[in-house]
Protein backbone atom coordinates (compact mmCIF):
# COMPACT_ATOMS: atom_id res chain seq x y z
CA UNK A 1 0.00 0.00 0.00
CA UNK A 2 2.49 2.17 1.47
CA UNK A 3 4.39 1.63 -2.20
CA UNK A 4 1.36 2.43 -4.68
CA UNK A 5 0.80 5.31 -2.82
CA UNK A 6 4.52 6.31 -3.28
CA UNK A 7 4.01 5.70 -6.70
CA UNK A 8 0.63 7.58 -7.23
CA UNK A 9 2.86 10.57 -5.38
CA UNK A 10 5.45 10.94 -7.37
CA UNK A 11 3.29 10.77 -10.76
CA UNK A 12 0.97 12.98 -9.50
CA UNK A 13 3.57 16.09 -8.55
CA UNK A 14 4.80 15.09 -12.34
CA UNK A 15 1.39 15.60 -13.89
CA UNK A 16 1.09 18.89 -12.17
CA UNK A 17 4.61 19.40 -13.30
CA UNK A 18 3.38 18.79 -16.85
CA UNK A 19 0.09 21.07 -16.84
CA UNK A 20 1.67 23.77 -15.34
CA UNK A 21 4.00 24.30 -17.60
CA UNK A 22 1.65 24.93 -20.60
CA UNK A 23 4.15 26.50 -22.98
CA UNK A 24 5.48 22.52 -22.94
CA UNK A 25 2.35 21.10 -24.76
CA UNK A 26 1.80 24.00 -27.34
CA UNK A 27 5.48 22.88 -28.80
CA UNK A 28 5.48 19.47 -28.35
CA UNK A 29 2.44 19.94 -30.78
CA UNK A 30 3.44 22.03 -32.98
CA UNK A 31 6.81 20.20 -33.72
CA UNK A 32 4.66 16.81 -34.71
CA UNK A 33 2.43 18.95 -36.94
CA UNK A 34 5.17 20.55 -38.91
CA UNK A 35 6.68 16.91 -39.74
CA UNK A 36 3.85 16.16 -40.61
CA UNK A 37 1.96 18.69 -42.48
CA UNK A 38 5.11 20.37 -44.19
CA UNK A 39 7.57 17.22 -44.21
CA UNK A 40 5.30 14.94 -45.22
CA UNK A 41 3.25 16.97 -47.44
CA UNK A 42 6.42 18.24 -48.97
CA UNK A 43 8.27 14.88 -49.58
CA UNK A 44 4.92 13.00 -50.14
CA UNK A 45 4.37 15.49 -52.72
CA UNK A 46 7.85 15.10 -54.54
CA UNK A 47 8.01 11.83 -54.73
CA UNK A 48 6.39 8.89 -55.70
CA UNK A 49 6.61 5.26 -53.21
CA UNK A 50 6.38 2.37 -54.26
CA UNK A 51 4.56 -0.31 -52.84
CA UNK A 52 1.91 0.12 -49.42
CA UNK A 53 1.94 3.78 -49.88
CA UNK A 54 -1.08 5.48 -51.02
CA UNK A 55 -0.05 8.58 -49.48
CA UNK A 56 3.30 9.38 -47.95
CA UNK A 57 1.57 12.10 -45.00
CA UNK A 58 -0.46 8.95 -43.46
CA UNK A 59 2.19 6.54 -43.48
CA UNK A 60 4.48 9.14 -41.51
CA UNK A 61 1.48 9.40 -38.71
CA UNK A 62 1.94 6.48 -36.60
CA UNK A 63 5.99 7.03 -36.67
CA UNK A 64 5.57 10.65 -35.71
CA UNK A 65 3.40 10.09 -33.28
CA UNK A 66 5.94 7.80 -31.87
CA UNK A 67 8.85 10.48 -32.45
CA UNK A 68 6.77 13.01 -29.92
CA UNK A 69 6.65 10.14 -27.07
CA UNK A 70 10.17 9.52 -27.44
CA UNK A 71 11.36 13.26 -27.65
CA UNK A 72 9.40 14.12 -24.30
CA UNK A 73 9.82 11.22 -22.73
CA UNK A 74 13.65 11.24 -23.02
CA UNK A 75 13.78 14.60 -22.23
CA UNK A 76 11.72 14.99 -19.73
CA UNK A 77 13.43 12.07 -18.16
CA UNK A 78 16.82 13.52 -18.23
CA UNK A 79 15.00 16.47 -16.77
CA UNK A 80 15.77 14.85 -13.36
CA UNK A 81 18.99 16.34 -13.38
CA UNK A 82 16.85 19.69 -12.76
CA UNK A 83 15.16 18.35 -9.44
CA UNK A 84 18.90 17.40 -8.95
CA UNK A 85 20.30 20.68 -9.71
CA UNK A 86 17.21 22.29 -7.58
CA UNK A 87 17.72 20.06 -4.72
CA UNK A 88 13.94 18.64 -4.82
CA UNK A 89 15.34 14.79 -5.98
CA UNK A 90 16.84 14.45 -2.50
CA UNK A 91 13.44 15.31 -0.99
CA UNK A 92 12.19 12.15 -2.92
CA UNK A 93 15.45 10.04 -2.16
CA UNK A 94 15.17 10.15 1.41
CA UNK A 95 11.19 8.89 1.57
CA UNK A 96 11.39 5.52 2.77
CA UNK A 97 10.40 3.88 -0.56
CA UNK A 98 12.03 1.58 -3.31
CA UNK A 99 13.96 3.01 -5.34
CA UNK A 100 11.69 1.13 -7.90
CA UNK A 101 8.65 2.29 -6.89
CA UNK A 102 10.18 6.33 -7.34
CA UNK A 103 11.22 5.25 -10.97
CA UNK A 104 8.14 3.63 -11.98
CA UNK A 105 5.98 6.64 -10.59
CA UNK A 106 8.44 8.99 -12.41
CA UNK A 107 7.86 7.02 -15.61
CA UNK A 108 4.58 7.10 -15.40
CA UNK A 109 4.26 10.58 -14.27
CA UNK A 110 6.25 11.34 -17.34
CA UNK A 111 4.46 9.16 -19.58
CA UNK A 112 1.35 10.99 -18.87
CA UNK A 113 2.20 14.15 -20.70
CA UNK A 114 3.39 12.24 -23.48
CA UNK A 115 -0.14 10.64 -23.83
CA UNK A 116 -1.69 13.99 -23.18
CA UNK A 117 -0.07 14.84 -26.48
CA UNK A 118 -0.57 11.73 -28.30
CA UNK A 119 -4.24 11.67 -27.34
CA UNK A 120 -4.27 15.03 -29.19
CA UNK A 121 -2.23 13.83 -32.37
CA UNK A 122 -5.05 11.29 -32.23
CA UNK A 123 -7.29 13.63 -32.51
CA UNK A 124 -6.15 15.41 -35.72
CA UNK A 125 -5.72 12.07 -37.73
CA UNK A 126 -8.20 13.94 -40.51
CA UNK A 127 -5.67 16.40 -41.20
CA UNK A 128 -3.71 13.03 -42.56
CA UNK A 129 -6.37 11.37 -43.80
CA UNK A 130 -6.17 8.97 -41.38
CA UNK A 131 -9.63 7.39 -40.02
CA UNK A 132 -10.44 7.10 -36.30
CA UNK A 133 -11.87 4.72 -34.68
CA UNK A 134 -12.81 4.18 -30.45
CA UNK A 135 -11.03 1.01 -30.93
CA UNK A 136 -7.85 1.90 -33.01
CA UNK A 137 -7.87 4.64 -30.59
CA UNK A 138 -7.83 2.68 -27.57
CA UNK A 139 -5.61 0.35 -28.24
CA UNK A 140 -3.63 2.95 -30.27
CA UNK A 141 -3.28 4.72 -26.11
CA UNK A 142 -2.35 1.62 -24.75
CA UNK A 143 0.45 0.84 -26.92
CA UNK A 144 1.70 4.23 -26.62
CA UNK A 145 1.40 4.27 -23.04
CA UNK A 146 3.56 0.79 -22.94
CA UNK A 147 6.21 3.30 -25.19
CA UNK A 148 6.54 5.95 -23.33
CA UNK A 149 7.34 3.77 -20.14
CA UNK A 150 10.02 2.48 -21.66
CA UNK A 151 11.43 5.42 -23.13
CA UNK A 152 10.90 7.81 -19.72
CA UNK A 153 12.79 4.51 -18.58
CA UNK A 154 15.73 4.99 -21.41
CA UNK A 155 15.77 8.76 -20.50
CA UNK A 156 16.35 8.75 -16.36
CA UNK A 157 19.03 5.72 -16.98
CA UNK A 158 21.03 8.46 -18.88
CA UNK A 159 19.97 11.06 -16.50
CA UNK A 160 21.72 8.73 -14.00
CA UNK A 161 24.92 8.98 -16.02
CA UNK A 162 24.62 12.87 -16.36
CA UNK A 163 26.07 15.56 -13.79
CA UNK A 164 24.31 18.55 -15.69
CA UNK A 165 22.04 19.09 -18.41
CA UNK A 166 25.44 19.92 -20.41
CA UNK A 167 25.41 16.68 -22.08
CA UNK A 168 22.06 17.30 -23.13
CA UNK A 169 23.39 17.66 -26.77
CA UNK A 170 25.01 14.56 -27.06
CA UNK A 171 22.11 13.17 -25.76
CA UNK A 172 20.09 14.81 -28.51
CA UNK A 173 22.88 13.41 -31.14
CA UNK A 174 23.77 10.28 -30.12
CA UNK A 175 20.63 8.52 -28.71
CA UNK A 176 17.70 10.41 -29.64
CA UNK A 177 17.89 11.51 -33.20
CA UNK A 178 19.68 7.98 -34.01
CA UNK A 179 16.71 6.24 -32.07
CA UNK A 180 14.29 8.32 -34.00
CA UNK A 181 15.62 8.02 -37.29
CA UNK A 182 16.60 4.22 -37.64
CA UNK A 183 12.70 3.39 -35.97
CA UNK A 184 11.56 3.48 -39.89
CA UNK A 185 9.18 6.23 -38.62
CA UNK A 186 9.79 8.31 -42.15
CA UNK A 187 10.60 5.09 -44.50
CA UNK A 188 9.69 1.54 -44.69
CA UNK A 189 11.78 -0.83 -42.82
CA UNK A 190 11.91 -3.29 -45.83
CA UNK A 191 14.27 -3.61 -48.24
CA UNK A 192 16.68 -1.70 -46.81
CA UNK A 193 20.11 -2.88 -47.02
CA UNK A 194 21.17 -5.90 -44.74
CA UNK A 195 23.67 -3.17 -42.32
CA UNK A 196 21.15 -0.73 -42.10
CA UNK A 197 18.14 -3.02 -41.87
CA UNK A 198 20.34 -4.77 -38.73
CA UNK A 199 20.49 -1.63 -36.74
CA UNK A 200 16.94 -1.01 -37.54
CA UNK A 201 15.60 -3.78 -35.87
CA UNK A 202 18.16 -2.99 -32.74
CA UNK A 203 15.88 0.22 -32.24
CA UNK A 204 13.30 -0.79 -30.01
CA UNK A 205 11.15 2.08 -31.38
CA UNK A 206 11.05 0.24 -34.86
CA UNK A 207 8.87 -2.22 -33.15
CA UNK A 208 6.68 0.74 -31.06
CA UNK A 209 6.01 2.24 -34.67
CA UNK A 210 5.31 -0.96 -36.46
CA UNK A 211 2.58 -1.33 -33.44
CA UNK A 212 1.31 1.92 -34.12
CA UNK A 213 1.09 1.39 -37.75
CA UNK A 214 -0.63 -2.21 -37.49
CA UNK A 215 -3.27 -0.79 -35.53
CA UNK A 216 -3.70 3.02 -37.24
CA UNK A 217 -3.38 1.74 -40.65
CA UNK A 218 -3.51 -2.09 -40.56
CA UNK A 219 -0.23 -2.78 -42.29
CA UNK A 220 2.95 -3.52 -40.54
CA UNK A 221 5.90 -5.93 -40.86
CA UNK A 222 5.52 -8.03 -38.12
CA UNK A 223 3.11 -9.52 -36.06
CA UNK A 224 1.02 -6.94 -33.71
CA UNK A 225 1.58 -9.22 -31.06
CA UNK A 226 5.25 -9.83 -31.27
CA UNK A 227 5.78 -5.70 -31.48
CA UNK A 228 3.19 -5.40 -28.33
CA UNK A 229 5.97 -8.04 -26.76
CA UNK A 230 9.16 -6.41 -27.73
CA UNK A 231 7.87 -3.10 -26.65
CA UNK A 232 6.38 -4.55 -23.01
CA UNK A 233 9.71 -6.32 -22.58
CA UNK A 234 11.64 -3.11 -23.23
CA UNK A 235 9.75 -0.80 -20.93
CA UNK A 236 9.75 -3.49 -18.00
CA UNK A 237 13.66 -3.44 -18.77
CA UNK A 238 14.24 0.04 -18.91
CA UNK A 239 12.18 0.76 -15.32
CA UNK A 240 14.21 -2.02 -13.64
CA UNK A 241 17.28 -1.14 -14.80
CA UNK A 242 17.47 2.51 -14.00
CA UNK A 243 16.29 1.56 -10.72
CA UNK A 244 19.09 -0.76 -9.93
CA UNK A 245 21.61 2.29 -11.60
CA UNK A 246 19.62 4.79 -9.57
CA UNK A 247 19.97 2.75 -6.08
CA UNK A 248 24.05 2.00 -7.29
CA UNK A 249 24.28 5.84 -7.51
CA UNK A 250 22.14 7.09 -5.14
CA UNK A 251 24.27 8.64 -3.36
CA UNK A 252 25.80 10.34 -5.83
CA UNK A 253 22.22 11.95 -6.46
CA UNK A 254 22.68 14.04 -3.51
CA UNK B 1 16.33 4.38 25.67
CA UNK B 2 18.17 7.75 26.88
CA UNK B 3 20.53 7.46 23.85
CA UNK B 4 18.61 8.39 20.37
CA UNK B 5 21.64 8.02 18.38
CA UNK B 6 24.69 6.13 18.94
CA UNK B 7 27.62 5.61 16.60
CA UNK B 8 30.70 3.80 16.85
CA UNK B 9 34.10 4.90 15.02
CA UNK B 10 31.77 5.91 11.81
CA UNK B 11 34.05 6.99 9.03
CA UNK B 12 33.62 8.09 5.65
CA UNK B 13 36.95 7.60 3.43
CA UNK B 14 37.24 9.21 0.30
CA UNK B 15 40.10 7.68 -1.64
CA UNK B 16 42.81 8.70 0.66
CA UNK B 17 41.03 11.73 2.29
CA UNK B 18 39.01 10.96 5.77
CA UNK B 19 35.93 12.89 5.41
CA UNK B 20 34.66 11.60 8.72
CA UNK B 21 37.44 9.65 10.71
CA UNK B 22 36.12 7.42 13.69
CA UNK B 23 33.16 9.48 15.19
CA UNK B 24 31.97 8.24 18.43
CA UNK B 25 28.96 10.26 19.37
CA UNK B 26 26.22 9.80 21.74
CA UNK B 27 22.82 11.83 21.72
CA UNK B 28 20.31 11.88 24.16
CA UNK B 29 16.50 11.94 23.33
CA UNK B 30 14.82 15.09 23.20
CA UNK B 31 18.14 17.34 23.00
CA UNK B 32 18.69 19.99 20.72
CA UNK B 33 22.67 18.78 19.68
CA UNK B 34 25.12 20.90 17.51
CA UNK B 35 27.78 19.60 15.32
CA UNK B 36 29.59 22.78 14.91
CA UNK B 37 33.11 23.11 13.11
CA UNK B 38 34.79 25.04 9.58
CA UNK B 39 33.49 24.12 6.39
CA UNK B 40 34.53 21.05 5.42
CA UNK B 41 34.96 19.16 8.51
CA UNK B 42 32.58 16.72 7.97
CA UNK B 43 29.27 17.89 9.23
CA UNK B 44 27.21 17.19 6.17
CA UNK B 45 29.00 14.41 5.85
CA UNK B 46 28.88 13.29 9.27
CA UNK B 47 24.50 13.56 9.22
CA UNK B 48 24.64 12.40 5.46
CA UNK B 49 25.21 9.01 6.81
CA UNK B 50 22.95 9.40 10.07
CA UNK B 51 20.55 9.88 7.51
CA UNK B 52 21.19 7.04 5.67
CA UNK B 53 22.03 8.96 3.02
CA UNK B 54 25.98 8.03 2.85
CA UNK B 55 26.87 4.52 3.27
CA UNK B 56 29.70 4.86 6.18
CA UNK B 57 33.29 3.31 4.85
CA UNK B 58 33.68 1.44 8.46
CA UNK B 59 31.81 1.61 11.74
CA UNK B 60 28.20 1.93 13.40
CA UNK B 61 25.91 4.35 13.71
CA UNK B 62 22.64 3.20 15.79
CA UNK B 63 19.37 5.60 14.90
CA UNK B 64 16.58 5.37 17.00
CA UNK B 65 17.16 1.70 17.38
CA UNK B 66 17.65 0.60 14.07
CA UNK B 67 21.40 0.24 12.12
CA UNK B 68 21.03 2.90 9.75
CA UNK B 69 22.72 0.85 7.01
CA UNK B 70 20.43 -2.67 7.51
CA UNK B 71 17.42 -1.22 8.68
CA UNK B 72 17.49 2.23 6.65
CA UNK B 73 14.07 2.44 5.83
CA UNK B 74 12.93 2.54 9.75
CA UNK B 75 15.75 4.48 10.06
CA UNK B 76 14.04 7.45 7.56
CA UNK B 77 10.77 6.41 8.90
CA UNK B 78 11.98 7.73 12.50
CA UNK B 79 13.97 11.32 11.10
CA UNK B 80 12.97 14.37 9.45
CA UNK B 81 15.66 16.22 7.20
CA UNK B 82 16.26 19.84 6.28
CA UNK B 83 18.98 19.87 3.82
CA UNK B 84 21.67 22.35 3.73
CA UNK B 85 20.50 23.25 -0.05
CA UNK B 86 16.70 23.95 -0.91
CA UNK B 87 14.75 21.53 -1.87
CA UNK B 88 11.42 22.26 -2.74
CA UNK B 89 9.69 22.51 -6.24
CA UNK B 90 9.18 25.60 -7.41
CA UNK B 91 6.31 24.57 -9.35
CA UNK B 92 4.24 23.15 -6.39
CA UNK B 93 2.77 25.09 -3.38
CA UNK B 94 3.66 24.91 -0.45
CA UNK B 95 0.59 22.85 0.68
CA UNK B 96 1.34 20.61 -1.91
CA UNK B 97 5.32 20.11 -0.72
CA UNK B 98 3.59 19.34 3.10
CA UNK B 99 0.76 16.66 1.37
CA UNK B 100 3.30 14.73 -0.56
CA UNK B 101 5.31 14.67 2.29
CA UNK B 102 3.08 13.23 4.10
CA UNK B 103 1.94 10.69 1.01
CA UNK B 104 5.54 9.49 0.45
CA UNK B 105 6.01 9.19 4.92
CA UNK B 106 2.66 6.66 5.04
CA UNK B 107 1.14 9.08 7.08
CA UNK B 108 -2.73 7.87 7.48
CA UNK B 109 -4.95 9.47 5.53
CA UNK B 110 -7.26 10.70 8.19
CA UNK B 111 -4.93 12.62 10.08
CA UNK B 112 -3.40 13.84 7.39
CA UNK B 113 -5.55 17.02 6.87
CA UNK B 114 -4.85 17.85 10.85
CA UNK B 115 -1.28 17.04 10.60
CA UNK B 116 -0.63 19.76 7.71
CA UNK B 117 -3.31 21.85 10.16
CA UNK B 118 -0.72 21.47 12.84
CA UNK B 119 2.52 22.24 10.60
CA UNK B 120 0.77 25.47 9.14
CA UNK B 121 0.13 27.06 12.62
CA UNK B 122 3.68 26.29 13.35
CA UNK B 123 5.40 27.58 10.28
CA UNK B 124 3.05 30.53 9.91
CA UNK B 125 3.06 30.87 6.41
CA UNK B 126 -0.60 32.13 6.28
CA UNK B 127 -2.21 32.51 2.66
CA UNK B 128 1.34 32.15 1.23
CA UNK B 129 0.75 28.57 1.53
CA UNK B 130 -0.96 28.27 -1.64
CA UNK B 131 1.51 30.39 -3.50
CA UNK B 132 4.08 28.26 -6.03
CA UNK B 133 6.97 28.26 -3.75
CA UNK B 134 8.93 30.36 -6.50
CA UNK B 135 7.73 33.09 -4.91
CA UNK B 136 8.77 32.46 -1.10
CA UNK B 137 11.60 34.06 0.44
CA UNK B 138 14.60 32.21 1.61
CA UNK B 139 13.26 32.34 5.04
CA UNK B 140 9.87 30.75 4.07
CA UNK B 141 11.02 28.54 1.92
CA UNK B 142 12.78 27.30 5.23
CA UNK B 143 10.20 27.07 6.80
CA UNK B 144 8.06 25.20 4.46
CA UNK B 145 10.95 22.59 5.20
CA UNK B 146 11.45 22.41 8.18
CA UNK B 147 7.84 22.30 8.97
CA UNK B 148 7.46 19.19 5.94
CA UNK B 149 10.28 17.43 7.96
CA UNK B 150 8.08 17.13 11.29
CA UNK B 151 4.31 16.21 8.68
CA UNK B 152 5.36 12.06 9.74
CA UNK B 153 5.93 13.48 13.28
CA UNK B 154 9.44 11.89 13.03
CA UNK B 155 11.74 10.80 16.32
CA UNK B 156 14.53 13.35 15.27
CA UNK B 157 15.14 16.14 13.20
CA UNK B 158 17.96 16.55 11.58
CA UNK B 159 19.07 20.55 10.47
CA UNK B 160 21.95 20.87 8.18
CA UNK B 161 23.17 24.62 8.52
CA UNK B 162 19.61 25.59 8.83
CA UNK B 163 20.04 29.15 8.55
CA UNK B 164 22.88 29.10 6.17
CA UNK B 165 23.10 32.27 3.28
CA UNK B 166 19.78 33.74 5.61
CA UNK B 167 19.54 37.40 6.93
CA UNK B 168 20.27 38.31 10.74
CA UNK B 169 16.54 38.53 11.08
CA UNK B 170 15.27 35.35 9.26
CA UNK B 171 17.70 33.88 11.12
CA UNK B 172 16.43 35.10 14.29
CA UNK B 173 13.03 33.76 13.63
CA UNK B 174 14.63 30.34 12.80
CA UNK B 175 15.99 30.08 15.92
CA UNK B 176 12.97 31.05 17.91
CA UNK B 177 10.87 28.56 15.88
CA UNK B 178 13.34 26.08 16.81
CA UNK B 179 13.55 27.02 20.15
CA UNK B 180 9.08 27.00 20.20
CA UNK B 181 10.23 23.19 18.51
CA UNK B 182 11.41 21.94 21.46
CA UNK B 183 9.09 23.36 23.93
CA UNK B 184 6.39 22.58 22.28
CA UNK B 185 6.80 18.60 21.07
CA UNK B 186 9.30 15.90 21.92
CA UNK B 187 12.02 15.69 19.41
CA UNK B 188 15.65 15.65 18.86
CA UNK B 189 16.75 18.21 16.92
CA UNK B 190 20.72 18.01 15.78
CA UNK B 191 21.38 20.83 13.42
CA UNK B 192 24.85 21.30 12.21
CA UNK B 193 26.10 25.05 11.70
CA UNK B 194 29.22 27.22 11.28
CA UNK B 195 27.02 30.32 13.05
CA UNK B 196 29.13 30.23 16.89
CA UNK B 197 26.14 32.02 18.00
CA UNK B 198 23.46 29.59 16.61
CA UNK B 199 25.17 26.92 18.65
CA UNK B 200 25.35 28.89 21.78
CA UNK B 201 21.99 30.21 21.36
CA UNK B 202 20.12 26.66 20.46
CA UNK B 203 21.90 23.98 21.74
CA UNK B 204 21.67 21.52 24.67
CA UNK B 205 24.68 20.11 24.10
CA UNK B 206 27.72 19.94 21.08
CA UNK B 207 30.13 18.45 19.53
CA UNK B 208 33.09 20.71 17.95
CA UNK B 209 34.18 18.58 14.59
CA UNK B 210 37.23 19.45 12.59
CA UNK B 211 38.98 17.67 10.16
CA UNK B 212 36.92 14.84 10.36
CA UNK B 213 37.13 14.53 13.93
CA UNK B 214 35.17 15.20 16.74
CA UNK B 215 37.74 17.54 18.71
CA UNK B 216 35.34 17.91 22.25
CA UNK B 217 32.02 17.73 23.24
CA UNK B 218 29.80 19.49 25.93
CA UNK B 219 27.60 21.89 26.76
CA UNK B 220 28.21 25.06 25.45
CA UNK B 221 28.15 26.40 29.29
CA UNK B 222 30.48 23.62 30.36
CA UNK B 223 32.80 24.57 26.95
CA UNK B 224 33.15 27.93 27.94
CA UNK B 225 33.15 26.75 31.88
CA UNK B 226 36.42 25.30 31.22
CA UNK B 227 38.34 27.82 29.52
CA UNK B 228 38.52 29.04 32.80
CA UNK B 229 38.70 32.40 32.11
CA UNK B 230 36.26 34.81 32.70
CA UNK B 231 37.17 38.86 32.37
CA UNK B 232 36.33 41.13 35.23
CA UNK B 233 37.18 44.59 34.02
CA UNK B 234 37.14 47.17 36.82
CA UNK B 235 37.83 50.96 36.59
CA UNK B 236 39.38 52.49 40.04
CA UNK B 237 41.58 55.86 40.83
CA UNK B 238 44.26 53.49 42.99
CA UNK B 239 44.76 51.39 39.72
CA UNK B 240 48.40 50.42 40.63
CA UNK B 241 47.78 49.97 44.78
CA UNK B 242 45.06 47.94 43.74
CA UNK B 243 46.75 45.72 41.41
CA UNK B 244 49.49 45.46 43.81
CA UNK B 245 46.50 44.03 46.62
CA UNK B 246 44.75 41.39 44.21
CA UNK B 247 48.33 39.67 42.17
CA UNK B 248 48.42 37.99 45.88
CA UNK B 249 45.10 36.13 45.67
CA UNK B 250 45.03 33.09 44.07
CA UNK B 251 41.54 33.61 42.83
CA UNK B 252 43.41 35.84 39.83
CA UNK B 253 44.99 33.94 37.25
CA UNK B 254 46.24 37.03 35.61
CA UNK B 255 46.46 40.96 35.49
CA UNK B 256 46.22 43.05 32.72
CA UNK B 257 46.74 47.19 32.67
CA UNK B 258 45.05 48.75 30.14
CA UNK B 259 44.70 52.25 29.48
CA UNK B 260 42.51 53.22 32.50
CA UNK B 261 41.40 49.73 33.22
CA UNK B 262 42.04 46.92 35.23
CA UNK B 263 41.88 43.26 33.80
CA UNK B 264 41.27 40.40 36.07
CA UNK B 265 41.48 36.65 34.62
CA UNK B 266 39.52 34.38 36.55
CA UNK B 267 37.47 31.62 37.11
CA UNK B 268 33.78 32.31 37.74
CA UNK B 269 33.54 36.17 37.54
CA UNK B 270 30.01 36.31 39.08
CA UNK B 271 30.94 34.90 42.01
CA UNK B 272 34.27 36.48 42.65
CA UNK B 273 32.31 40.29 42.47
CA UNK B 274 31.21 41.03 46.20
CA UNK B 275 34.59 39.61 47.69
CA UNK B 276 36.74 41.78 44.99
CA UNK B 277 34.80 45.00 46.54
CA UNK B 278 35.03 43.52 50.30
CA UNK B 279 38.42 43.55 49.38
CA UNK B 280 38.79 47.22 47.67
CA UNK B 281 36.17 48.36 50.95
CA UNK B 282 39.07 47.08 53.13
CA UNK B 283 41.41 49.16 51.50
CA UNK B 284 39.90 51.92 51.02
CA UNK B 285 39.74 51.79 47.39
CA UNK B 286 37.13 53.53 45.28
CA UNK B 287 35.49 51.56 42.43
CA UNK B 288 34.07 53.27 39.81
CA UNK B 289 32.51 50.37 37.85
CA UNK B 290 33.39 47.14 37.54
CA UNK B 291 31.82 44.02 35.14
CA UNK B 292 32.16 40.28 34.18
CA UNK B 293 32.39 39.23 30.75
CA UNK B 294 32.15 35.55 29.56
CA UNK B 295 34.19 34.03 27.11
CA UNK B 296 32.18 33.17 24.18
CA UNK B 297 32.51 29.76 22.11
CA UNK B 298 34.73 31.75 19.59
CA UNK B 299 37.75 31.52 22.71
CA UNK B 300 36.58 28.09 23.11
CA UNK B 301 36.67 27.09 19.27
CA UNK B 302 40.42 29.15 19.03
CA UNK B 303 41.19 26.90 22.08
CA UNK B 304 40.90 23.52 20.93
CA UNK B 305 41.26 24.07 17.28
CA UNK B 306 43.94 26.59 17.15
CA UNK B 307 42.17 28.98 14.90
CA UNK B 308 39.21 31.08 14.62
CA UNK B 309 36.08 29.28 12.67
CA UNK B 310 35.68 32.06 10.06
CA UNK B 311 38.94 32.30 8.46
CA UNK B 312 39.67 28.49 7.98
CA UNK B 313 40.74 27.85 4.42
CA UNK B 314 39.46 24.75 3.12
CA UNK B 315 40.56 22.23 0.64
CA UNK B 316 39.17 21.71 -2.63
CA UNK B 317 38.81 17.72 -1.65
CA UNK B 318 36.65 18.65 1.26
CA UNK B 319 34.80 20.91 -0.84
CA UNK B 320 33.74 18.55 -3.60
CA UNK B 321 32.95 16.22 -0.50
CA UNK B 322 30.33 18.30 0.91
CA UNK B 323 28.18 18.64 -1.88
Amino acid sequence: MGEIEGIYTIWLREAKRYVRYRSRIVTAIFTPLLWLLVFGMGLGSAMKFGGVMNNYQSFIYPGIIAQTILFTCVMAGIGIIMDKEYGFLKEIMVAPLSRTSIIFGKSLGISTGAIIQAIILFFLSFLVGVSMTPLIFILGIIVSIIIAIGLSGLGLLIASFMDSMEGFNLVMSFVIMPVFLLSGALFPVTGLPEWLSFIVYLDPLTYGVDALRAIILNNSVMPLEIDILIVSLFAVFMVLLSAIVFTKKEQNLM
Amino acid sequence: MTNIIETKNLSKTYDEFKAVDSINLKIKKNSVYGILGPNGAGKSTLISMLCTILKPSSGKAIVNGYDVEKESNKVRDSIGIVFQTRAVDNILTGREHLEMHAALYGVDKNVRKERINDVLELIALGSKIDEHVKNYSGGMVRRLEIGRGLIHHPQILFLDEPTLGLDLRTRESIWKYIEELKNTIDITVILTTHYLEEADHLCDEIAIIDNGKIIKTGSPKKLKEELKSDIITLKTSEKEKFSNILENKSFIQDIFNKDDELKLSVEKGENLIPKIIKIAEDENINIKSIEVSHPSLEDVFIKYTGRKISDTSFNKKSKKMRR
